[in-house]
């Protein structure tokens, strides 16, 4: 089967690779465009480190095929901070420690962006939901609700 | 794997009729790109329907129905207001399916036809007395949604046929519906018991009744027994537990680790309870002054 030849967005920036059919958007992202930030933990949409947005909704890059990407806006965790000024939630992780591995931070700072620009007030309840499918096996994710609350309310406060 | 990109439903039948070994619709991908990914399925033929004209919308026909897009996202479905506000069953139920990563790509006609007896929006589409659309090279026919899934992993599609629509009835007035699983966690799990019931008053006395138990047996259950245990009746103790007892007596379940066959059969008739008392309070809300 001959290779499918793609052009897509990511972060803004128009790129072409050429995938096999059954590639996933993962695989394309990482080994294509060296963007490496997505990870993969389970493969299976299980885990949620693998999160990128798709045309503004959050999605699991590796159950999208690659060849789904064509004619859409990617975003992923690179795409986040403004050139060397990191995002309010990059610099929040940090202030709290919301992170020590750090497998799961790529997907969870993707997910929690993509939370706040459609809910800018969460409750704590509706982070916690919001991120079920994002699995921490260090942090026990209080520090990262405690960074994501703050980041909202700074958010809010600066708007 | 041949990917193919399907511009109308007439080429999406085409390839699906022509296509060789194992053919698969691309929905959201949420049941395919997992059984590909761990070689559980591995279609020779991939048909992308997500780019056929309509397949993205969500509306309400002129009778008060409403027609759901073969490729309408969960999520898309939780955002539709009006949708939220005449079947709050459906939308919930279908809302139960996995992640915010997973409810911005699976769809109902996904969790429909891959066949799951756990799959969470099935029973409450059943108790919506939902129909589909099905089109193929022999033309089109109206299918009940019950009469899709025949067990685990098999539907009564034909080679070639595939849903083009999801149809839901018109709400009416004093009516409503809902949908409750018992899943060990309280998010990412797989039902092991669901229930949803469906039901219409007249004044406080229901005059219809549709239940519907998921995960309980090989295909999902509508169980006219447990709807005629509350006909007639203002939902009292009495017709709850006719209504539970019923529900259990319905079941077959399997034995696993999850549920024993004694656990399910009983968290059958609990759900069935609190699914009719959300579904009558409801009802009773529902004056039509929404629509
Ligand atoms: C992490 C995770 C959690 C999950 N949690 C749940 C859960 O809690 N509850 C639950 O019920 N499910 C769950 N699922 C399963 C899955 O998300 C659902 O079944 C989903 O609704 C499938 O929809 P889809 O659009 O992704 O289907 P796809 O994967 O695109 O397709 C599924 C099947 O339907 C067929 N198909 C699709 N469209 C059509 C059509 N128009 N006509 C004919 N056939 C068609 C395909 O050929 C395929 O066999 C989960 C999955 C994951 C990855
Ligand atoms: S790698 Fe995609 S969800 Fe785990
Ligand atoms: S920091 Fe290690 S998994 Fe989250």
């Amino acid at each position: 089967m001959s290779n499918i030849h793609v052009t897509t967005t990511v972060n803004g920036d128009e790129v072409e690779f050429l995938c096999d059919p059954r590639e996933t958007l993962l695989d394309a992202l990482r080994d294509k465009l060296n963007l490496t930030g997505a990870k993969e933990g389970c493969g299976t949409g299980d885990c949620g480190a693998c999160s990128v947005t798709m045309d503004g909704r959050l999605v699991c890059s590796c159950l999208v095929l690659g060849a789904e990407a064509e004619g859409k806006q990617i975003g992923t965790v690179e795409g986040i901070a403004d050139g060397e000024t990191l995002h309010p939630l990059q610099q929040k992780f940090i202030e709290y420690a919301a992170l020590q591995c750090g497998i799961c931070t790529p997907g969870i700072l993707v997910a929690t962006k993509a939370l706040l620009e459609k809910n800018p007030d969460p409750t704590e309840t509706e982070v916690r939901y919001w991120l079920a499918g994002n699995l921490c096996r260090c942090t026990g994710y209080d520090k990262i609700i405690r960074a994501v609350m703050d980041t909202a309310a700074d958010l809010r406060r600066a708007s | 794997m041949d990917y193919h990109i399907a511009t109308s439903f007439d080429d999406a039948i085409a390839v699906a009729s022509k296509a060789q070994g194992i053919t698969r619709f691309l929905a959201g991908g949420t049941d395919v790109l997992v059984q590909l990914r761990a070689d559980i399925v591995t279609p020779d033929t991939l048909i992308d329907i997500k780019h056929i004209e309509g397949v993205k919308d969500i509306s309400r026909e002129s009778d008060g129905s409403w027609r759901i897009g073969i490729a309408v996202a969960g999520a898309e479905m939780t955002e539709h207001a009006a949708l939220m506000a005449d079947w709050p069953g459906v939308v919930e139920a279908m809302d139960l399916v996995g992640s915010t990563q997973v409810q911005g790509r699976a769809t109902l006609t996904g969790n429909l036809c891959n066949g799951s007896p756990a799959a969470d929006s099935v029973p409450a589409m059943v108790a919506a007395a939902m129909s589909a659309t099905v089109a193929g090279p022999n033309g089109t026919r109206q299918v009940a949604v019950k009469d899709i899934p025949t067990g685990p992993g098999r539907s009564s599609l034909a080679k070639g046929e595939l849903i083009t629509a999801l149809h839901i009835p018109a709400r009416g007035t004093s009516s409503g519906d809902a949908y409750l699983r018992f899943i060990p966690r309280t998010e990412m799990d797989i039902a092991v018991v669901g229930c949803a019931v469906n039901l219409t008053l007249d004044g406080d006395t229901i005059t219809s009744a549709r239940v519907v138990l998921g995960a309980v047996a090989p295909t999902i259950l509508l169980v006219q027994e447990a709807a005629n245990a509350i006909i007639g009746t203002s939902l009292d103790e009495a017709a709850l537990t006719a209504l539970a007892t019923a529900a259990s007596a319905a079941c077959n379940p399997i034995n696993d680790k999850r549920g024993t066959i004694e656990f399910r059969t009983h968290v059958a008739g609990v759900l069935a309870k609190r699914s009719a008392k959300i579904a009558y309070e409801r009802a009773l809300a529902n004056t039509g002054n929404s629509a």
